[in-house]
């Protein structure tokens, strides 16, 4: 029998705003434990939480880039539960009312569109970390507790590990261009619950699913709906039953293990949080966050294709990060060959980020660089070839690629009595390729200009050693 | 001079007249703390030292008439409302060994008028109770009979002003607990409007129901502490954004023509005869100052109060979930994991009461249940509003008995449901979130105080002061504990 695949998902985004949810203390990732907690975000008695406007705006602006009804009247409640990283042992979050609903965004996997429906979009504070120490036993930094997040719920619209990928890195993309997040993976701003059934294709109904927890990277998420399915049909196949539970995924072992069924399931008890106010939006403010959204990646290809005359392809490798259509853009303020630019930032610029394992959102080099490489290609005083090498010495020493190509000498030699001097040498010792060319084969044209570069350590401008290398032989 | 007899006004105005230094007036009250804290047991930590300190300092400021508008007033806080670097326990074993780092919004706004703080009252734990008898620390006695309860949960409060261990105490009041022991104890107890003092720093028991409001001798005393502790407070979402007012001011105004509206599921059975005696008499003495005093009726009165035990039991389940050993407060010396952790300190660390309600309120809150119980309380907190906002189209206020009987003796009601029972005129108020005053209005055959309550719209204290000032004067003085 052949099966589907069902995915959904739940993504946990960290919003970068500038204080925490409830409180003044610091949303910044990292420094020493408990720097960055106050009274209120450790949940000492008799405090009370103040609601951050910045996140309901932030909160509402993810909500409006993912196509959702921005709800006027939404409330914050609690979910009771016990953790020591949790520490009033509630979560506020939104229940039953959240402040986005129904949206979707349009993925493109393997060439084919695709809408994959959003549920809800909710706001809610994180939790700290637990720091466990051996038999010493644990300690908790309270640092992230109070971190603003929004969850992403999705509808089970994935039908596979690659277009769950496809959807998050949506997501990724979309949350840098509105910049409500900075999606550091690394450091935890972007996580998600990944809930997995299958079923004999063609069936509508939903299989049994399984919620797997701890899944902290998109490779991890790809990893773990392909184990997980895999471990769901061999189930199946063997007579037996998928059975509801939530499970963790284990990124090293590369496997999910049971962590706790349905009936063990927690009850949350939530309730409607009586130290908040309902959260209350006008039309004419959520009209005001919805203008003040920049250029939406989808809008961004779209404007490349028609008005850069970029191929689609092209525009959607360029907008697929906000940072490197950033880069592009800003590259073309001083250059106008679109299609030239666009060449290099994506053969040689991604390239050196893969190569330097730098993500796009790290990157610090200035466009300016790669505009002043491209123009000493274009003017002539280097080719393409060393033009691309001292690009990316310039990226990686952040000098000038005009002072690299001064210091290296590496002035393309146009200077046509001194390559024809040269030119004479090769041909009076390479009678062979000399008689292939004059019997009519052409190619071995490339013998020779390939000799050229060699002796002149790529110097030589290509154009004109073709040019002259007619000549000499030709006669 | 025995200036704990004094009220808070008269207090003021010879501290004004220098007839009276703040440090003098501190030791007078310490010594008198001294002299009948054997008796009353009204209170858990005190901070007599750093009171003299600060006494010292509030002389010049007086002397030059500077230093707000209670410099130099000693007073006493319910042990529930944080006082960064003292002790604040909340009368209960979890929070045996806690000091807040940081103060109530209430203390900074007396600290700001010059108040000095003389001690920490005693209280139900958490807030939870009508007698003062269910804190972890001690019974605290009725100045007017030592045998018998203060009333609570503010009862050391209450007991303290009668008591004159402080020209006025703060309590908080989530069903009753400022105004009950109010009657009990003879003095003058306020729960402002919902949202009129910040609750920042008032650790929670039921949080869409807690207030915080003055104890004191007098309603225009009621009035000064009011004008001091009111206010917008960014700090607290559910404050109101109001300008702060000068309570005191209209409280002579006449009240003819006045309507009052008594409704009659006051009267039904429980009421004793002596609390009707007096709120009859109250009645006739508002009819002689000109006011309009008419039966009315409140339809969904009797189910107050069980409305009112599922809405705060569920939030007390929550607001105190926190207090699990791990952070601050009170651990288990013995446990094996985090969860036996959790279960040894809340075992050991909550009493009778407090874990009562935890589990009334896990159950209400409960998949399953939620629709039955807590859902269904809130429409009839709605339909509660509804039934005042009724009332309130045809009068300017409400009277009512404060409690059914007077004081019981300590000990007397063991079954909860009867205890639960001496709040069923409160309670309704802060559903609804209205202002209600408790005044006293007479002597019951065993010489205790009994109490009055009048109950206003919503924001509307000074109507609320006004009419009770008024029947204040034409009732005349009102006897002191003798201790």
């Amino acid at each position: 029998m052949k099966y589907e695949t069902v995915v959904g998902l739940e993504v946990h985004v960290e919003l970068s705003t500038n204080t925490k949810i409830f409180c003044s203390c610091a949303n910044e990732f990292g420094g020493e434990p408990n720097t960055h907690a106050c009274p209120i975000c450790t949940g000492m008695p008799g405090v009370l939480p103040v609601l951050n406007e910045n996140v309901v705006e932030y909160a509402a602006k993810a909500g409006l880039a993912l196509n959702c009804e921005i709800a006027n009247f939404s409330k914050m409640d609690r979910k009771g539960y016990y953790y020591p990283d949790l520490p009033k042992a509630y979560q506020i979050s939104q229940f039953d009312l959240p402040i986005c609903n129904n949206g979707y965004v349009t993925i493109y996997t393997n060439g084919v569109e695709k809408k994959i429906r959003i549920l809800r979009i909710h706001i809610e504070e994180d939790a700290g970390k637990l720091l466990h120490e051996g038999t010493l036993g644990s300690k908790v930094d309270y640092n992230r507790c109070g971190v603003p997040l929004i969850e992403i719920v999705t509808e089970p619209d994935l039908r596979s590990a690659d277009e769950a990928k496809d959807f998050l890195d949506t997501i990724k993309s979309t949350m840098e261009y509105i910049d409500v997040s900075d999606c550091k993976m690394q450091e935890g701003s972007l996580r998600c619950d990944v809930n997995v059934s299958v079923r004999p294709k063609g069936s509508d109904k939903l299989g049994t699913r399984c919620e797997m927890k701890n899944v902290n990277s998109f490779s991890s998420a790809y990893k773990s709906i392909v184990y997980e399915a895999k471990r769901q049909i061999e189930l199946i196949e063997d007579g037996e039953q998928v059975i509801q539970q939530t499970r963790r995924w284990d990124d090293e072992k590369g496997k999910t293990f049971a962590m706790r069924g349905k009936e063990e399931a927690h009850d949350y008890r939530y309730f409607p949080d009586p130290d908040l106010v309902p959260v209350v939006l006008t039309d004419d403010q959520i009209i005001g966050y919805r203008n003040s959204l920049p250029e939406l990646p989808k809008d961004k290809k779209t404007r490349y294709i028609n008005e850069l005359e970029l191929s689609d392809y092209d525009a959607g490798v360029l907008t697929s990060s906000k940072y490197i259509a950033d880069y592009f853009e800003q590259g073309l303020k001083a250059y106008d060959n679109p299609k030239n630019l666009a060449n290099w930032v994506m053969g040689d610029l991604l390239r050196i980020l893969k190569d330097e394992g730098i993500l796009p959102e790290d990157m610090q080099s200035d466009p300016a660089l790669m505009i002043e490489a491209l123009k000493l290609v274009d003017d002539g005083v280097v080719n393409v070839t060393v033009g691309k090498n001292v690009f990316e010495e310039s990226f990686k020493t952040n000098k000038s690629p005009s002072t690299i190509v001064e210091e290296k000498g590496l002035k393309q030699i146009s200077d046509t009595g001194e390559l024809e001097k040269m030119i004479k040498e090769i041909v009076a010792a390479n009678p062979k390729p000399v008689a292939d060319y004059k019997a009519g084969n052409k190619k071995a044209l490339t013998f020779f200009v390939g000799q050229m570069m060699k002796a002149t350590k790529g110097k030589a401008n290509p154009k004109i050693v073709n040019e002259l290398v007619i000549k000499e032989i030709d006669g | 001079m025995e200036t704990y007899k004094l009220t808070l006004k008269q207090t003021l105005e010879k501290l004004k007249k220098g007839e009276v230094s703040p440090s003098e007036l501190t030791k007078n009250y310490i010594d008198r703390i001294k002299s009948v804290e054997p008796d009353v047991d009204a209170l858990n930590e005190t901070e007599f030292d750093e009171a003299i300190k600060k006494a010292k300092q509030m002389d010049k400021k007086v002397e030059k008439g500077e230093g707000g508008i209670l410099a130099g007033v000693p007073y006493i806080l319910k042990d529930n409302m944080c006082t960064k670097g003292l002790k604040t326990t909340c009368s209960s074993k979890i929070l045996n060994n806690f000091v807040p780092p940081y103060n109530a919004t209430v203390v900074d706004k007396l600290e700001f008028q010059g108040a000095i703080l003389l001690a920490k009252a005693n209280m139900d734990e958490f807030a939870m109770g009508s007698s003062t008898e269910n804190s972890a620390f001690k019974k605290t006695n009725n100045p007017f009979d030592l045998k018998r309860v203060p009333g609570g949960s503010s009862g050391g409060s209450a007991a303290s002003v009668a008591a004159g261990e402080a020209a006025f105490a703060l309590g908080s009041d989530t069903g009753g607990s400022i105004r009950q022991p109010a009657a009990y104890c003879g003095v003058i107890g306020l729960k402002p409007t919902y949202g009129v003092v910040s609750r920042y720093g008032l650790v929670a028991f039921a949080s869409s129901l807690d207030q915080i409001g003055p104890l004191t001798k007098t309603v225009e005393d009621s009035a000064i502490v009011l004008s001091a502790i009111a206010g917008h407070d960014k700090k607290d979402s559910t404050s109101i954004e109001m300008k702060t007012h000068n309570y005191t001011e209209g409280l002579d105004k006449e009240i003819k023509g006045i309507r009052i509206g008594v409704p009659k599921e006051y009267f039904k059975e429980g009421l004793s005869a002596d609390v009707k005696a007096s709120i009859d008499n109250a009645i006739k003495t508002y009819e002689s100052l000109g006011a309009v005093v008419e039966e009315t009726t409140l339809p969904t009165f009797d189910y107050a109060l069980s409305a009112y035990y599922i809405i705060s039991s569920a939030e007390a389940t929550s607001n105190l979930s926190r207090y699990d050993g791990v952070k601050y407060g009170y651990r288990a010396d013995e446990f094996s994991d985090i969860v036996d952790l959790y279960k040894q300190t809340r075992t050991e660390g909550f009493g009778k009461e407090v874990k009562r309600r935890i589990m009334l309120g896990n159950y209400v809150l409960s998949s399953g249940y939620y629709d039955a119980y807590y859902l269904k309380a809130q429409k009839v907190r709605t339909l509660i509003k509804q039934d005042f906002d009724n009332i309130f189209e045809k009068y300017d206020l409400i009277l009512s008995p404060t409690t059914p009987a007077v004081a019981f003796k300590a000990g007397e009601k063991e079954d909860p449901m009867a205890m639960y029972m001496t709040d069923i005129y409160t309670v309704p108020i802060n559903i609804a979130g209205l202002p209600a005053i408790s005044i006293p209005c007479g002597m019951s055959s065993e010489n205790m105080p009994i109490g009055m309550q009048l109950i206003g719209k919503p924001l509307s204290e000074k109507t609320i002061l006004n009419a009770g000032h008024i029947y204040e004067q034409a009732r005349g003085s009102f006897p002191l504990a003798k201790l």
